[in-house]
């Protein structure tokens, strides 16, 4: 297993910035007021915040579905097809496609042949541990494994950058550990950044090396926190004074962005 | 794994399993014995209270013309059966093809919708002589009036199996750039699968009976001796034993279609879809 060395926090190169960035939906709601992030490569950066802080919307904007009202989002690199994976809180997947197929998905919709990419797919797979299951179909498998083969097709293109909007959300908690451990294994394996959503401060501070901490009507940013714990985080971190210290100033941030929506 | 294997069931799972048996046999055995007493009180009934042949035939009778006749029920058989299968092709066709236009094009759907529902709430029956002036050939005015009734189950389970797309795999298919066809072809028609496959097995039954209904009204000039012209030709001369015997060929004509329809359904759902899984246990 090689893992990548990351530059720290401070000195890694830009991938992503939103400026001054709003969104009003249709009859006036303010979903997302002056929001401004900057994604660096290397980051993972989890959005924390109570439901309706626009943490979802701001994952919308940045995949492109959608149009910021005003303000700009712009990319510090060229981008290409396949350069940005995304997991929903669903694992989303065609429930009429074999597990390899749902993963070869990002490369039939740019029309590559099976053929040429069989080594990615299944390397994909491999990475979340369901190799095995390349030929089942998906209600053949748990809430966790479909998850992993979400996981799976939004990495297959070897993405600059990977969107995941509360994808452990719906799992129960013994699941979502595990795949919180996974991801940030296959994190240390493949180096990706990631923006994750999320409204568990737990699994923020677990995950992330950066957090920005969000409030309600409107959605906008209160805080942002950084996580300064080494990776690889196992299990003894999760349990370790250094992760209570994290989680309580998370928290204190979380109800002061409650407390002002309140 | 032996250990749960030989572990003795208790007395509610042994009931329980019991019952399942005893289902699964009922499940072939009821019907055949509702079906065997039928005939034997339709038999006793004819025979004893002697009801004369032209007001009731009795099954013995009836059996008897079914071979009879055989020469002449397999060819109109056939004939209905061809007037049928052309029928049910063709709303494929049309039912799948506007289905995907309206689709793709609300200014399609809005325009066309309301007619397409009035062609099926307005009485076939009632529009099949209509058909019969117009159009010069018989058999593609039979055509047409059991089409109309057969295609509006495909348009309309199409359209909504077609828009029943999961949001966040758009969202998806957006993401990667997919194109307009790509779209279709790998998200929106098999999404679509199981409400065209529903819409078919309606659609089977529907193309029979609009048959039959084109064969009553518009007759055997254009579609040839059909089941339903020998029918109502063996009513004419109180021939009432080829009559019922007409009548069963047409009910097996029913139940094979939907037979069919009902196997080519559950071949292509079993192996992902929710409704063709067994259930077992």
């Amino acid at each position: 297993m090689t893992t990548q060395t990351r530059p720290a926090l401070g000195q890694r190169p830009e991938l992503l910035r939103m400026a001054h960035v709003e969104k009003t939906f249709h009859g006036g709601v303010m979903a997302l007021r002056d929001m401004n992030l900057t994604v660096n490569d290397g980051d993972f950066i989890s959005l924390l915040g109570p439901s309706g802080c626009g943490k979802s919307t701001a994952l919308k904007l940045i995949t492109g579905l959608m149009k910021p009202t005003s303000g700009r989002i712009d990319w510090a690199v060229a981008q290409n097809a396949g350069d940005l994976g995304v997991v929903f809180q669903e694992p989303t997947l065609m429930p009429w496609a074999r597990v390899m197929d749902n993963v070869y998905l990002p490369f039939r919709i740019r029309g590559i042949p099976l053929s040429e990419v069989r080594d990615e797919v299944l390397e994909a797979l491999k990475l979340v541990g369901l190799e095995k299951f390349q030929r089942a179909f998906p209600r053949e498998l748990s809430g966790g494994m479909k998850m992993r083969v979400s996981i799976a097709r939004a990495l297959v293109t070897k993405p600059k950058l990977i969107l995941m909007d509360e994808p452990f959300a719906a799992l129960d908690e013994i699941t979502r550990f595990k795949l919180n451990n996974d991801l940030l294994a296959l994190r240390e394996k493949i180096g990706c950044t990631v923006v994750f959503v999320t409204h568990s401060v737990f699994e923020s501070v677990f995950l992330s090396d950066r957090i920005v901490v969000m409030a309600a009507r409107p959605g906008r940013v209160i805080e942002e926190l950084t996580v300064e714990a080494p990776y690889p985080r196992t299990e003894e971190f999760r349990t370790s004074a250094d992760y209570a210290g994290f989680c309580r100033e998370a928290s204190n941030a979380l109800m002061l962005a409650k407390g002002e929506a309140a | 794994m032996s250990v749960i294997d030989v572990a003795p069931l208790d007395s509610e799972e042994q009931a329980r399993v019991r019952r399942e048996q005893i289902l699964k046999i009922a499940k072939w055995t009821l019907p055949s014995l509702v079906m065997v007493l039928t005939l034997l009180a339709w038999h006793l009934y004819v025979t004893l209270w002697e009801v004369p042949h032209y007001i009731l035939p009795g099954p013995v009778l009836v059996a008897q013309k079914l071979v009879e006749d055989w020469g002449l029920l397999w060819p109109a058989m056939m004939t209905t059966g061809r007037l049928t299968l052309f029928a049910l092709f063709f709303a494929i066709l049309g039912g799948v093809a506007l289905a995907v236009a309206f689709t793709q094009s609300k200014i399609i759907e809005m325009s066309l919708f309301p007619y397409a529902v009035i062609l099926q709430v307005t009485p076939v029956v009632a529009i099949a002589p209509l058909l019969q002036i117009y159009l010069d050939s018989p058999f593609v005015a039979a055509l047409l009036c059991a089409w109309i009734v057969a295609f509006f189950p495909i348009l309309s389970n199409t359209t909504v199996g077609l828009k029943s797309t999961d949001r966040n795999l758009e969202d998806l298919f957006t993401i990667y750039g997919a194109s307009r066809w790509q779209r279709l072809r790998f998200l929106a028609a098999p999404s679509a699968l199981p409400y065209f496959l529903s819409g078919l097995k309606i659609a089977g039954g529907l193309a029979l009976i609009g048959a039959v209904v084109a064969e009553f009204v518009i007759g055997r000039a254009g579609t040839g001796l059909g089941l339903a012209s020998t029918l109502l030709e063996a009513s004419y001369r109180f021939n009432f034993g080829r009559l019922y015997a007409a009548l069963i060929l047409i009910s097996v004509m029913g139940v094979a279609i939907f037979a069919v329809m009902s196997t080519i359904s559950y071949l292509a759902l079993f192996r992902w879809h929710e409704s063709a899984l067994k259930k077992d246990g």
